[in-house]
């Protein structure tokens, strides 16, 4: 048998069959891994950024410990990669691409959006991200400078950005559905519709 | 270990060039200078791991390029920060 002619749901369910035979995984296990992957989504990331807007000390564990604050936030996180988070300030801005490959932090953010993983993507965010991030129609107020994080190895990022002024006495549901995916990314930044 | 604000420059070597191999340090930065910003912890080096070979536990730190180490085109002011294995860095004294 020529494995790599093999029809592929014949070698998934052989591939799942024997790890449940070895007691690797259960099929109760997966599905529930399938269910939590399906589930996350750029929501979940914004629920974080509304309630480290509003409690200091949320936002002081996020800096710390984004994989704690996303547990903390009801975000199952165990196994996967540590969760960094990349504060925008009034001079400091945060791009996060991942130039090797697709690197994301899909656990808060979801499957990744299909331009963060283009060719075109990952050279732009290095080379000559201020153009890049204008094709969003972003552009950093004067003084403010850029950090891009080229996700490259054992950590996701997310970006935590700055709660937009006009929004004080908002709730965090009112705040979270301000926040968009590309605001997590730093392609974006939140504003008031 | 690179304590922060340490001085480094990314080996200039070319693994993929001697056969198979699995790198997380990207092309663009080969023999560039930078500074180590924090470490960000050990984990199993990628190198060994993507060949299930037994993968040692490696530094792994958050390093700091400034233009026009990378590019020409850049905003003074503007960095990238990549993650980094210390077994590809160099100290700059």
């Amino acid at each position: 048998m020529n494995i790599l002619q093999t029809d592929s749901q014949k070698l998934l369910d052989g591939v799942l069959a024997l790890l449940s035979h070895k007691g690797i995984v259960t099929p109760d296990e997966i599905t529930a891994r399938i269910a939590s992957t399906d589930a996350a989504s750029p929501a979940q990331g914004a629920r974080m950024v509304a309630r480290a807007w509003l409690d200091p000390e949320f936002r002081a564990l996020m800096l710390r410990d984004g994989t704690q604050a996303a547990e903390d936030s009801g975000i199952p996180m165990r196994g996967l990669p540590p969760l960094g988070v990349l504060e925008n300030t009034e001079t400091v801005h945060h791009l996060v691409v991942c130039t090797l490959c697709s690197c994301y932090p899909r656990a808060v953010l979801g499957y990744p959006p299909f331009w963060f993983k283009s060719a075109a993507y990952r050279a732009r965010a290095v080379r000559d991200p201020r153009g890049l991030i204008g094709e969003w129609g972003t552009v950093l107020p004067a003084g403010v400078h850029l950090r891009v994080v080229d996700s490259t190895a054992d950590y996701r990022w997310m970006v935590l950005p700055r709660r937009p002024a006009g929004t004080e006495g908002w709730t965090a549901d009112q705040l979270a559905a301000l926040v968009r995916e590309g605001d997590m990314i730093g392609v974006t930044i939140p504003t008031i519709p | 270990m690179f304590p922060s604000g340490q001085r480094v420059r990314v080996k200039f070597d070319w693994p993929e060039t001697r056969g198979a191999c699995h790198i997380r340090t990207p092309h663009y930065l080969r023999g560039r200078e930078g500074v180590v910003e924090r470490h960000l912890g050990r984990f199993a080096n990628p190198e060994d791991l993507a060949f299930a070979r037994p993968a040692a536990q490696r530094d792994l730190y958050h390093v700091r390029f400034e233009p026009p180490a990378v590019w020409t085109e850049e905003t003074p002011g503007d960095v990238i920060v990549v993650e980094l294995f210390e077994h590809w860095l160099e100290e700059v004294a």
